[in-house]
């Protein structure tokens, strides 16, 4: 039973529900990354696309753990695919551009430790999407993580050649930053209702 | 300065031995800890729902698990469903009213909540949230505001006359303009949540108020009897 | 050997303050946001998070000879994952409230950078006993950090700590503080006290290396 559009379900995950700056997923990659505008665009491509394929693995693997009955297995099934396709993308990325993969360096195989792409999967679960719907979700989720990882970048190179005084640089300007994001995102609430 | 010692590749038994290991090893904790908790959360489930269902429906003595067959009709059934309904039964083995469990859509997450119908009344008379993330302090407010649950004193469900669907669908409106029994009267600064509160009741009604006003007498006292 | 013994101890203790996982190494943000609105979350997500890391280290470290060093994250991950799952279920045995309130964050857990990152720097390397330290003193260091911003939260947030109301009705409530941007803010808080306190640490301890011939 799907009472929710699916565009809805984009609008809330990229916007109102901000995987990023109202569930507080995928933080450390977040804070990391988001110094430069460059890296933070290229993170968010990444995530985005194993964001995509980790829903659709989830979708299929929680058929069969039903089919089996053993809901136990989740966490631990979830997490080996996520981590399978993340070591599937280092190796695309070093293949079609070695340059961005030098960019991207240890972020890469941190995407594995990304609680985005994990809370993704545990969430079209637990609310029981359907296939178009989880990928729509996912498709959301990825926008609007890279959409606040470019905001935020945007933000701290801006930041970066202001007057800060030493005690407030580096992460502490940066969550307040990302506090005072999350409270302007928390506008979109009642968006494509 | 010596060079870096190289490391002998890894021999394919090892790996498969570690791997293979590793997975056994954390396979065997993981059900020997499913199987010793599956009976206490159980046991979690069951009581907390038996809270609950006596929260909305106090009338209720004793109570008998209903589900719906694949034609649509009322089947007993001792089966724990994600989503149970239940009829309630004074002491004298009378139905006193049926207990419901809705979920759907909220602002944040999926919203649980178990609703009170009364035949004699036709309309919603309990309500209580089983499960909810909305906003503290905004949308959690359906918890405990006094006005908001107000509402479900007396939340009319009369059906058509041909039985088939709610005579007027459960709305929310807002706060301070509800005119009618059968709408609810929002919290203004948690309207999605209010809606969706609103927008839960009307579907779960929709599709139980008619199919319990037809086959729930059927389940009269002796099925009861038997079960105490 | 006293030298031994000193290490020991200081296995434990530098997961307080000195390399505090949440101040100073800055790992494990996802929870230490999400799930610090009361105080009772906070505590329970650090008890949690410590168990798992407890156990997911020693576990590592005593089968440490036995994963060959290509197979090292994925039997990480695998046996992180086991104890995440174990917790899940010992908490939803525990109390249903409780699970309810953490949610999907427990689970989160097998994705703390902090557990992947000592099992990989520390237990992966050392014995049973010192990472069983190193990893208590991490955990006791994450919850107490996660309950320094799940008390202010919670406190200026919903006027109660513990669940038990404090001032009278009077105070009126910053509901930011239980919101998401309330949690960046509360740790922004706190970090900029812990930097300060840390420059002033080093400050003084370099004015003493200067008059000290």
């Amino acid at each position: 039973m799907s009472e929710v559009s699916n565009w809805s379900i984009f609008v809330d995950a990229a916007l109102i529900n901000n995987f990023v700056l109202a569930y507080f997923l995928g933080i450390c990659p977040f804070f990391g990354v988001s110094a430069k505008l460059e890296t933070a665009v290229r993170m968010g491509g990444a995530v985005s696309f194993v964001m995509l394929v980790a829903s659709v693995c989830a979708y299929s693997i929680n058929l069969l753990l039903d089919a089996v009955n053993a809901p136990y297995l989740r966490i631990i099934s979830y997490i080996l695919v996520i981590a399978s396709t993340v070591q599937l993308v280092e190796m695309l990325i070093r293949k079609i551009s070695p340059a961005t993969f030098r960019a991207m360096g240890i972020y890469l195989p941190l995407i594995t430790t990304n609680c985005a792409i994990l809370g993704l999967a545990l969430f079209q679960t637990n609310r029981g999407y359907g296939f178009t719907s989880a990928v729509v979700y996912a498709l959301g989720a990825g926008a609007g993580f890279a959409l606040a990882l470019v905001l935020m970048a945007g933000v701290r190179e801006k930041l970066d050649l202001a007057n800060v005084p030493n005690l407030v640089k580096g992460t502490a300007a940066a969550l307040v930053v990302a506090g005072i994001l999350s409270m302007s995102f928390m506008g979109f609430a009642g968006l494509g209702r | 300065m010596t060079a870096p010692v190289q490391q002998p590749p890894t021999s394919a038994w090892s790996m498969y031995r570690a791997i293979v290991g590793i997975g056994a090893l954390c396979g065997l904790l993981i059900v020997t800890v499913y199987q010793t908790t599956a009976a206490r959360i159980r046991e979690n489930q069951e009581r907390f729902l038996a809270m609950a269902v006596a929260q909305v429906l106090p009338a209720a003595h004793s109570t008998l698990g209903v589900a719906l067959t694949e034609d649509e009709r009322l089947v007993k059934t001792t089966d724990t469903d994600a989503l149970p309904v239940f009829l309630g039964y004074d002491a004298s083995g009378n139905l006193v009213g049926a207990v419901v469990t809705a979920e759907g859509m909220g602002y944040q997450d999926k919203i649980r909540v178990l609703y009170a119908y009364s035949f004699d009344l036709d309309a919603i008379v309990g309500f209580k949230v089983l499960d909810s993330k909305e906003t503290p302090g905004l949308g959690d407010r359906i918890e405990k505001e006094a006005h908001f649950l107000a509402n479900f004193e007396k939340l009319d469900a009369t059906l058509t006359s041909d039985g088939d669907a709610l005579l007027h669908p459960i709305i929310t409106v807002k706060q301070g303009q509800k005119t009618s029994a059968w709408e609810l009267d929002g919290i203004t600064g948690a309207t999605i949540t209010s809606e969706a509160i609103g927008n839960i009741l009307n579907n779960s009604a929709t599709v139980w108020a008619p199919i319990l006003e037809r086959d729930a007498q059927a389940f009269a006292i002796a099925e009861v009897a038997e079960d105490q | 050997m006293p030298g031994k013994d000193v290490s020991a101890t200081d296995d434990f203790v530098k997961g307080l303050w000195r390399d505090n996982p949440v101040f100073v190494q800055v790992l494990g943000m996802c929870p230490a946001l999400a799930v610090s609105n009361t105080a009772i979350n906070a505590l329970t997500m650090g008890l949690a998070t410590t168990f798992v890391l407890v156990m997911s280290g020693m576990s590592v470290s005593a089968l440490r000879n036995f994963i060959p060093r290509e197979a090292r994250i994925v039997s990480f991950i695998c046996i992180i994952a086991s104890f995440v799952t174990a917790v899940d279920y010992v908490i939803l045995a525990i109390s249903l409230e409780l699970h309810r309130s953490l949610g999907a964050f427990i689970a989160l857990i097998v994705v703390n950078c902090l557990i992947l990152g000592r099992a990989e720097a520390f237990a992966s390397k050392n014995t049973v006993a010192r990472s069983t330290l190193d990893a208590l003193g991490m955990g006791v260091g994450f919850t107490v950090a996660l309950l320094w911003i799940g008390v202010v939260r919670e406190i200026l947030g919903s006027n109660s700590l513990f669940g038990v109301a404090l001032f009278p009705d009077a105070f009126q409530t910053w509901t930011v503080m239980v919101l998401p941007s309330g949690g960046f803010f509360a740790m922004a808080m706190w970090l900029l006290l812990v930097n300060w306190l840390k420059t002033r640490q080093t400050e003084t301890r370099s004015q003493i290396q200067e008059s000290t011939p």
